[in-house]
């Protein structure tokens, strides 16, 4: 008689298979990808000097020379590391206070409602606005770029975090209520995990934000950074150096993106699973 | 009132205010429901039977009248209930042994308790082999067996039920019926069902208030004095059931047929 509840087996240490359409053409995917990545480059390389000025879009071989050339000596590790390690800690710092600041609101109806305007208006500002005054008042070393980065990210974090414990499903609430459970347990086993997919998705937003952070506090004022480093081959016209820097900078901000994508994989695995499934 | 009354709506009233005006989503309301009893309420749709449930456990006030639970005012929240609502409520980031054994986990119990209780309940309910299956991976009568065995694993004194079975298709419905009043023969507990359905109210309790369409009022309530234990799956081709479905059907019929002229 229970056959008739079995719907489907239940896979559950795998994610869902892909398509077949798609496990057959991923062979193909791939060397279209690595067909443009060529077919540009060799655009590139045979465009400068010969349609376009090298000295305004500099050439492939140029950039990777330089690449070369910072790796070999030492530059290009002492700069990737100041602003890794300002993003880094922009990140960590406006994630965990705009998550504390999301929470407090969102359970505090009230102190929301006072706060709401300023907020508003904090929100609105153009975060990257404030990058002279947080020069000015923490020096154009790394506590700076910091602050930005921490700044910008916080902002992001909380509104997320925030509308996420709005959003959680009253009747959720209503069953463990009625189970006897405190308002301390409510927000533990339901309204923190349900808001969960909600800070994930903000905090995700936020990580190239908080590279932007750190690059532009760079740019302004600085001795070291990837910012610096654009700054500084702009400043002598080295287009390469430009590519370069920029090349290394779009590199780290798809690996910290890729690295949230997995843990949030992780952490909201009962979310992947149930696709398909109804 | 009788003695033995352990839920009572006195001269109960619901309204709902929004833009559009106000609605009463039911009136005059008086019924009671006594200890260990199955009650069904059943009635056209919008006339007000969740509203009753949500009274009694006490997440929705009563606009005018008073609703007691073992002899005193409905507290807010009422936990002496446990409420298997129409919509999924199980937490979809938990898996199912984790939803079933939520209830005990909020009473402190030891996480090797409280997976015991909840295992000895899957079993119950044909779960076995979905104790870490999360609830997105279930199917739909699968899902609704979970809620079941967390409504029942903490052992609330009565049990609220909205339409529990709705969403199911027809055979679906009457095992699940066969199921649920296995465990109620056990257990004795007080429960109240609200369905639309006259035929899955017959098939299972002992007494049923009959609904008007809105505003809401108590039509009749009728005894059904089918024997227990009851064949879900023949219990309809009694004679005597047909007699009580015809009857059931005539409070009925008015208010069902105004309301698809309404629509």
């Amino acid at each position: 008689m229970s056959e008739a509840f079995v719907a489907l087996p239940a896979t559950n240490d795998e994610a869902p298979p892909s398509p077949s359409f798609f496990r057959g053409g991923w062979v193909s995917i791939l060397a279209w990808r690595v067909a443009i990545i060529v077919v540009g480059l060799s655009l590139w390389q045979y465009a400068s000097g010969r349609l376009i000025k090298t000295f305004w879009i500099s050439r492939p071989s140029d950039i990777w020379q330089q690449l070369v050339e910072w790796v070999v000596t030492g530059d290009l590790w002492i700069h990737l590391q100041v602003t890794l390690i300002e993003t880094v800690m922009g990140f960590v710092f406006g994630a965990v206070a705009g998550i504390l600041f999301g929470l407090a609101l969102g359970l505090n109806r009230r102190l929301a409602a006072v706060l709401d305007p300023f907020i508003v208006a904090f929100y609105s500002l153009p975060k990257i606005a404030l990058a002279p005054l947080f020069i000015l008042w923490f020096g154009v070393g790394l506590a700076s770029k910091v602050v930005l980065a921490t700044f910008v990210v916080f902002f992001l974090v909380f509104y997320n975090t925030y509308a996420g414990t709005l959003a959680v499903e009253a009747e959720l609430v209503d069953v463990l209520r009625l189970m006897g459970a405190s308002r301390g347990q409510i927000v533990r086993k339901v309204i923190l995990p349900s808001a969960l997919i909600w800070i994930f998705t903000g905090m995700k937003s936020s990580v190239p934000y908080a590279l932007i952070g750190a690059v532009v506090g760079e740019m302004m004022a600085s001795n070291k950074g990837l910012g610096y480093l654009i700054q500084a081959a702009a400043g002598q016209y080295d287009t390469g150096g430009v590519f370069a820097a920029l090349f290394v900078l779009m590199i780290i901000a798809t690996g910290l993106h890729e690295l949230l994508k997995q843990s949030e994989r992780v952490m909201l695995r009962w979310r992947e699973e149930g696709h398909g499934r109804n | 009132m009788t003695d033995d009354a352990l839920i009572e709506y006195r001269n109960v009233a619901r309204r709902f205010h929004s833009r559009s005006g106000t609605v009463v989503a039911c009136e005059d309301v008086n019924l009671s429901v006594r200890r260990g009893e199955f009650m069904a309420v059943v009635g056209p749709s919008g006339c007000g039977k969740s509203t009753l449930l949500n009274m009694a456990a006490g997440l929705m006030a009563p606009s005018a009248g008073q609703v007691f639970y073992g002899g005193r005012q409905v507290p807010a929240p009422n936990t002496d209930v446990g409420y298997l609502t129409q919509r999924d409520t199980l937490l979809p980031w938990r898996t199912v042994e984790d939803n079933v054994a939520i209830a005990l986990e909020l009473r402190g119990q030891s996480r090797a308790d409280r997976l015991r209780v909840a295992h000895e309940w899957l079993d119950r309910m044909g779960l076995i082999g979905f104790e870490k299956s999360y609830p997105a991976q279930l199917s739909g009568g699968m899902r609704r067996r979970v809620a079941l065995a967390r409504t029942l694993a903490y052992e609330p004194e009565t049990i609220l039920m909205d339409e529990p079975f709705g969403a199911l298709d027809a055979q679906l419905r009457m095992v699940m019926h066969e199921e649920l009043l296995k465990l109620w023969t056990g257990m004795q507990k007080t429960v109240i069902f609200v369905t639309h359905d006259l035929a899955e109210a017959l098939t299972l309790a002992d007494r049923i208030a009959v609904f008007s369409a809105r505003p809401g009022r108590i039509r009749s309530v009728e005894t059904v004095d089918l024997p227990r234990p009851r064949d879900v799956f023949r219990i309809r081709f009694d004679p005597h059931f047909g007699k009580l479905h015809d009857r059931l059907w005539s409070y009925l019929e008015a208010s069902v047929r105004s309301d698809v002229m309404v629509n």
